[in-house]
């Protein structure tokens, strides 16, 4: 097994098996510094960045929103994780040379074509649908298929089989005929 | 404060290593939808792996508790599905999208957009979701090992034997 590829990349077992370690460590440091054990997820902070986002505009509006009410509209732990995938994507693509603008995804390009219109209608509505389901879920690949799937939740099981079973049903109709770059 | 430290230091490490590992990518999201490039479920798996023997050690030592996100039957299966359709369609996962964002990829920054949008919809439609889909069924808060009465140190070897061979099947597809 080759442990570094040819651009630079790690291999994804390598990366992979780096994140369990990542994620048994995080376990590890906020039962030991924080007031309660935490385990890695994302989803929750894209209800708490909306609910900050709503609140500038309609503050009572939020404060009476019993779903913001119960994930709590603040910057807590989740989200500076989420800020700092962020900056460490920055870090290691500016270092290794494989940072790129780049304006559409090369397999959306091959099916739907350069318009950024096009990819931007795509992505807002896929992102809605996605997370809608991702809060109905309670979670989405990181929360339930990492977090979940290490602890043999069966709630993450199902979901990580839901997520991917339904992504490779609408995949297929979607990206037929693209190549694969 | 030391809350929010940990959180960025935990997220920076992250995102390095998403990033090594090439799966911020769209077209890596997307190849593995299409069955044609499983670099995102050997990344991910790998992580399962490992973290697996890690966390449920630190139980059995007595360090910590598992926290299972609870089995509502409505809310993980539809919602779990609604995912999927959304997921293929934009091409990132909630935790990516910020990543490719940070390598350069900025139209992720619309799949950013979008999943706040779609957050903003749930938080109005959560009462009527209470009401139809989660008051289904809830199984609560449920391991396998509790589910189907075997010790989890049987069952985390059957998912290493189970997954390298998974693993060994897509080098030899080569996908």
């Amino acid at each position: 097994m080759k442990w570094k590829l040819d651009d630079g990349a790690w291999s994804p077992y390598v990366a992979g098996a780096l994140v369990g370690v990542l994620a048994i460590a995080s376990v590890v440091a906020t039962t030991a510094l924080t007031d309660k054990t935490k385990f890695l997820g994302a989803s929750t902070t894209f209800v708490r960045a909306a609910g900050l986002a709503e609140k500038a505009v309609a503050s009572e509006h939020v404060a009476n929103n019993a779903y913001f009410t119960k994930e709590k509209v603040k910057v807590d732990w989740q989200f500076l994780f989420v800020i700092g995938i962020f900056l460490g994507a920055v870090v290691s693509s500016l270092t290794d040379g494989s940072f790129r603008l780049e304006k559409v995804p090369p397999t959306w390009q091959a099916r739907f074509g350069a318009s950024i219109g096009k990819r931007a209608l795509g992505a807002v509505a896929g992102g809605a649908v996605a997370m809608f389901g991702a809060r109905l879920a309670d979670g989405c690949p990181s929360g339930h298929g990492l977090s979940g799937i290490m602890q043999l939740s069966v709630s993450g099981l199902v979901a990580l089989a839901m997520f991917f079973g339904a992504g490779v049903f609408v995949a297929h109709f979607v990206y037929r005929g693209a190549s694969h770059e | 404060m030391s809350d929010l430290f940990l959180g960025l230091i935990t997220g920076v490490i992250f995102g390095f290593l998403l990033q090594k590992g090439r799966v911020l990518r769209f077209d890596k999201q997307v190849g593995a939808m299409r069955l044609k490039d499983m670099t995102i479920i050997k990344f991910m798996m790998s992580a399962i792996l490992v973290g697996m023997v890690g966390l449920y050690t630190l139980r059995a030592i007595g360090y910590i508790e598992l926290s299972h996100k609870p089995m509502n039957l409505g809310g993980v299966i539809i919602g779990g599905l609604l995912f999927g359709v959304g997921w293929s369609i934009m091409g990132y996962c909630p935790g990516t999208s910020v990543g490719a964002i940070g390598e350069g990829r900025w139209h992720a920054g619309f799949a950013v957009l979008g999943m706040i949008i779609g957050a903003a919809i749930y938080a109005e439609c959560y009462p009527l979701m209470l009401k139809t889909v989660l008051a289904w069924k809830d199984f609560g808060k449920v391991g396998l090992p509790e589910a189907i009465g075997v010790s989890p140190w049987i069952l985390i070897p059957l998912f290493w034997v189970g997954t390298i061979a998974l693993f060994r099947w897509f080098e030899r597809m080569k996908i």
